[in-house]
């Protein structure tokens, strides 16, 4: 099937009897990985139920896979794969019983479903343990038997609901490259929810962004993260000159040679990238100036960036959650450019 | 070096991603499906050993007594079953209802607590499918607890050279009144199972609603007859209370069973038959209707 577009909502609204839950929200989006992103209660959760047909909307239409999501909702629902953000897994089962029943709620013929459970727990990386009850496993193994029982059938959509809720840096990592797997070599489009920006600009060719039930944003992950590279500079002070203002000379120094310079906080200067030249450049002179050099990092404009202005013109108590979750997302962004570009 | 897999002459080969071309059976199938898994949980099987324990040993005692009894006939050469098949299910009715307690929850309330609910409503099969397959399941396992005794009665009758056709008939009472338990029992059964996620309160609710009822009905009875039997007929409405007095009641008075004699439940005259019976079903579409409104917002 040669649907490019995947999911298409028109001025699609959600009004229970007291708060509004989506607000007119028209997006389009393309085959490949997209990311919903939204703080919590923004409408993500409500968004996926309305897609998969389960819940009616009050307003606007929506198709999916060009299905309509008021009259098809069955049709829809088994060509795409849902993984719950919560827990949905009966501990006194093991995961290939629990995939394979999954699967056959799926309509798959019983033998198929076993082919394709055993097939599909091997690619999302469970394999003795996948024999065992499931109350006894991690929850990165928890987290790949949910992504599993949504493959399982082969769909051509798949919705995660915060696929990496719980895990650690090294899980989410994991299951960042299982999700860009699903697309590139599964040939699946993925959804993916999550109110961690950091992770998405990782994994996504596109993202949404909805706040409130409305759409803020919906645009490809580059173009968010703009196409201008910049270098994050810092040195010591002079060694011996205490009034000597390392900073500002560095600034006068580097302008002088034809780049540009600005401040980023008391003692970062963030550095545009003209070139492989720059990085010479900035070494070179901050050698001449017999100062020390203590970091030097490539950065590119985040995600975030996107909500700081916003954040500050709403003190809500959502968004001060929203804050701290971007500065989570930005160290352990920074945590790699860092330790490939000192030198 | 050599490892491990090329000493056996076997390679692991990665195949890569294989999508699947086969048919999509679509709804009724899944529907089906969760049927048959439904129906195999009542009974343990697809499930751990521990788990089979409970619903085969009250399969057992259900039947246990029906060869006691047949062998009993045999020996001391009798010329008739010593009890009617539907008096054999009122007389053991305790065992299918413990059946009920026990295994309702771990149709319902397993799925609800385990949040394994959602993941079938995002699949073909709709609320409606779900709560339908989990009744027919219910309703089957119910259905076998209660008519193997029965069948096994029938089998022994046939071999004791009993009258075929008077057993025959009565085997079909019997039978009807198997299906009008496992319906109600079911219904209500399966309702409270879905209002908790707790297994334990489930059990305890369904098996305190059934021995509860059971016991004001009988109270109510026994308070308003009196000793006057002319005003039995009245005061038999009070077997509307309990499910097990409502199926038994209207079953023997429905076939006319049993000598007319005080041990059984009769329900009073052929109206409050009809009203029985409308009773019984009302409660079936009832609880049915009540358990699909639960699911309406999972």
């Amino acid at each position: 099937m040669t649907v490019s577009t995947v999911i298409k909502t028109d001025g699609l609204t959600k009004r229970f009897s007291r708060v509004t839950a989506l607000d007119r929200l028209t997006v389009e989006v393309e085959s490949g990985v997209v990311g919903l992103v939204g703080a919590n209660g923004a409408g993500k959760s409500t968004l996926i139920k309305i897609l998969l047909g389960l819940s009616p909307a009050t307003e606007g239409t929506g198709q999916v896979l060009g299905l309509d999501i008021a009259t098809q909702g069955p049709a829809i629902r088994e060509r795409v794969g849902y993984m719950p953000e919560h827990d949905c897994l009966p501990p006194d089962v093991s995961a290939t019983e629990f995939v394979v029943h999954m699967a056959r709620m799926s309509g798959l013929p019983a033998s198929a479903a076993r082919e394709r459970t055993a097939d599909t727990l091997r690619h999302v990386g469970l394999y003795e343990e996948r024999y065992r009850p499931m109350g006894g496993y991690s929850t990165g193994m928890k987290q790949r038997v949910k992504l599993a029982q949504a493959l399982v059938h082969d769909p051509q959509l798949v919705l995660l609901d915060e696929p990496t809720n719980g895990l650690d840096p090294v899980g989410r990592d994991e299951m960042l490259g299982l999700i860009r797997r699903v697309h590139a070599d599964f040939g699946i489009s993925v959804l993916v929810t999550t109110h961690l920006l950091g992770e998405l600009e990782r994994t996504c060719d596109h993202l949404v962004v909805i706040d409130g039930g409305k759409l803020l944003r919906s645009s490809s992950t580059a173009s968010f993260t703009g196409t201008t590279q910049l270098l994050a500079v810092e040195v010591t002070d002079h060694p011996v000159d205490r009034s000597f203002d390392a900073d500002a000379v560095l600034t006068e120094r580097l302008t002088a040679a034809g780049l540009t310079v600005r401040a980023d906080g008391s003692r970062i200067l963030l550095v545009e990238i003209a070139g492989e030249e720059t990085y010479d450049t900035v070494r070179d002179t901050v050698d001449d100036l017999g100062l020390g050099l203590v970091r030097l990092e490539q950065r590119r404009h985040r995600v975030a960036e996107i909500f700081s202005t916003r954040a500050d013109e709403d003190a809500e108590d959502a968004d001060h959650e929203h804050d701290h979750e971007h500065g989570h997302g930005h160290d352990a962004h920074r945590a790699v450019p860092a330790g490939g570009e000192q030198a | 070096m050599t490892t491990r897999s090329d000493a056996h002459g076997g390679v692991i080969h990665d195949i890569g991603y294989r999508p699947y071309t086969g048919p999509r059976l679509g709804r009724r199938y899944a529907t089906r499906s969760l049927y048959v898994q439904s129906l195999r949980a009542a009974f343990g099987l697809g499930r751990s050993g521990r788990s089979k324990v409970l619903p085969f040993l009250l399969l057992g005692g259900m039947a246990a007594p029906s060869l006691a009894m047949l062998a009993i006939a045999l020996f001391t050469q009798q010329k008739s079953m010593p009890m009617d098949y539907a008096d054999y299910l009122a007389s053991f009715s305790v065992l299918p209802q413990i059946f009920l307690a026990a295994q309702a929850p771990v149709l319902m309330s397993r799925d609800l607590r385990h949040h394994v609910v959602p993941l079938y409503f995002s699949r073909p099969a709709t609320r409606g499918d779900y709560v339908a397959a989990k009744f027919a399941a219910m309703f089957s396992a119910l259905l076998i607890v209660l008519a193997l005794p029965l069948l096994l009665l029938f089998t022994g009758a046939l071999l004791a050279e009993f009258p075929v056709g008077d057993n025959l008939v009565h085997l079909l009472y019997g039978l009807v009144a198997a299906v009008l338990y496992a319906l109600l029992y079911s219904s209500i059964g399966l309702l409270i199972a879905a209002l908790t996620p707790r297994r334990g309160f489930g059990v305890a609710a369904i098996m305190g609603l059934l021995m509860i009822t059971r016991a004001l009905a009988m109270i109510t009875f026994a308070l308003n007859r009196g000793y006057d039997p002319l005003r039995e007929s009245d005061s038999s409405w009070a077997f509307l209370i309990s499910p097990s007095t409502l199926v038994e009641a209207l079953v023997n008075r429905l076939f006319s069973l049993g000598d007319g004699g005080s041990a059984l439940l009769y329900a009073p005259g052929t109206g409050g038959a009809l009203v029985f019976l409308v009773v019984l079903l009302a409660l079936t579409a009832g609880g049915h209707a009540l358990t699909l409104r639960r699911y309406r917002n999972v």
